[in-house]
């Protein structure tokens, strides 16, 4: 099962440190710069959505996903777009890489048809507090899993966008405001951190009121 | 990388994956002419944290724009001429002396493309992904930027369609220069607040 992917990092333990440098070039090898173009390319020809580009990517085999680097996801997502929506084969690609080609895992959420009305008016204001819907969708979503059913304050209410829910599944699309919530990492994480916040930028739909 | 290393040099799985998939939708037209090239020589020339500089050094010596860039990123930055694909919503944040802010995307890469160019390798992976929502001043001083204790902590966990840019404090000595010597002071890291200037 793919729900809640490997992509959804925030807080796992175990990673060890940064592999930091203050400098590095923009593109480690050649073929990086080419595996972008080829996603952006494959993702134009197909239409895809934000919401469907980025779940093809979340959709990889964890393990590969943990082993693989940044661009070696946006080539993964390329080919299985580019599968999936028929501009080449499976078979054609392993021949010509001579070898296996691993692609991202299928879709496990039903498409969207009825996305619903647009919500026009934020339901919340600055300060208002709120709790994160406590919620493991099959399919892709931006609300992280670690302030799922935490209770945080809004400190900036944004414009009304697509909802990534939806529209990583079909072609029905929803917009709803977006707010940026404020979390105390000591009640996210109960280990006593003071002073730290942690703000989420969340969906209208991802909230309910405290 | 001399030409004759190019040619004799085998491919590696992923090089061979990445020709094949070119190779495929090049023959089907999917691939314009010059599109990898463009898209390469954009963000390793262009677009970078040059563009992101030139706003703090705008911010700190003029007043009136400093406020503009906190009322609305997308605009101030506008004004310099910066904008397009993720930046069409731009929000900064500004450190001062009581209050440090760092950006992250637990859920994949969100950066300000238009003031930081690509993101670098260790933004995007893992570690720096899972650990900045969870032990920020830990992580912050593990990666050389040591903060007081009574330093507040703002991280900042791009998940929607905003897309953040930290406003470094001023370094102090730096009265009566120009806006290029100040640009010239600003780091990438500094934007992305895992540094301090």
């Amino acid at each position: 099962m793919l729900v809640d992917g490997i992509h959804d990092l925030g807080g796992m333990q175990g990673f060890g440190p940064v592999g930091y440098s203050p400098a590095e070039p923009v593109f480690h090898h050649r073929w990086e710069p080419v595996a972008r173009a080829l996603l952006t390319a494959v993702a134009g020809a197909v239409e895809a959505s934000g919401g469907e580009f980025r779940h093809a990517i979340e959709r990889m085999e964890p393990g590969h996903y943990l082993t693989s680097s940044y661009y070696e996801h946006w080539l993964t997502a390329a080919a299985t777009l580019a599968v999936e929506h028929g501009l080449v084969t499976g078979s054609e690609l392993e021949a010509r890489a001579g070898g296996r080609f691993p692609m991202s895992g299928p879709v496990l959420a039903p498409p969207v048809v009825d996305a619903g009305p647009d919500v026009d008016t934020p339901r919340f204001g600055v300060g208002d507090r709120v709790r994160v819907r406590e919620w493991h969708p099959p399919g892709h979503t931006r609300c992280p899993r670690y302030v799922r059913g935490k209770a945080g304050t809004v400190v900036r209410v944004d414009g009304s966008y697509s909802v990534p829910d939806i529209e990583a599944h079909g072609t029905a699309r929803r917009h709803e405001p977006t707010y940026s919530v404020r979390f105390d990492a000591a009640e996210l994480w109960g280990d006593g951190q003071r002073g730290v916040w942690v703000h989420v930028d969340l969906w209208d739909s991802y909230l309910e009121r405290t | 990388m001399s030409n004759s290393d190019h040619h004799t040099a085998p491919m590696s799985p992923v090089e061979q994956r990445v020709a094949a998939l070119e190779a495929l939708l090049t023959e089907r037209g999917l691939v314009p002419e010059g599109f990898i090239e463009e898209i390469t020589r954009r963000y390793e020339t262009e677009i970078g944290p040059m563009n992101g500089a030139k706003v703090v050094a705008r911010a700190w010596a003029d007043p009136e724009y400093k406020l503009r860039l906190l009322a609305d990123g997308t605009a101030a930055i506008a004004e310099l001429g910066f904008g397009g694909p993720e930046g069409d919503h731009l929000v900064v944040v500004e450190n001062t002396a009581a209050v440090h802010n760092v950006i992250v995307c637990t859920l994949c890469s969100c950066y300000p493309w238009p003031v930081l160019g690509l993101p670098p390798a260790w933004y995007k992976d893992p570690p720096y992904r899972a650990r900045m929502v969870r032990e920020p001043r830990a992580l912050l001083a593990e990666m050389g930027c040591p903060l007081p204790e009574k330093v507040e902590i703002r991280v900042w966990d791009s998940s929607a369609e905003v897309r953040y840019l930290v406003l470094p404090e001023r370094p102090p000595g730096t009265a009566g220069m120009t806006e290029a010597e100040l640009a010239a002071l600003v780091t990438r890291d500094s934007m992305i607040g895992v540094a301090r200037l």
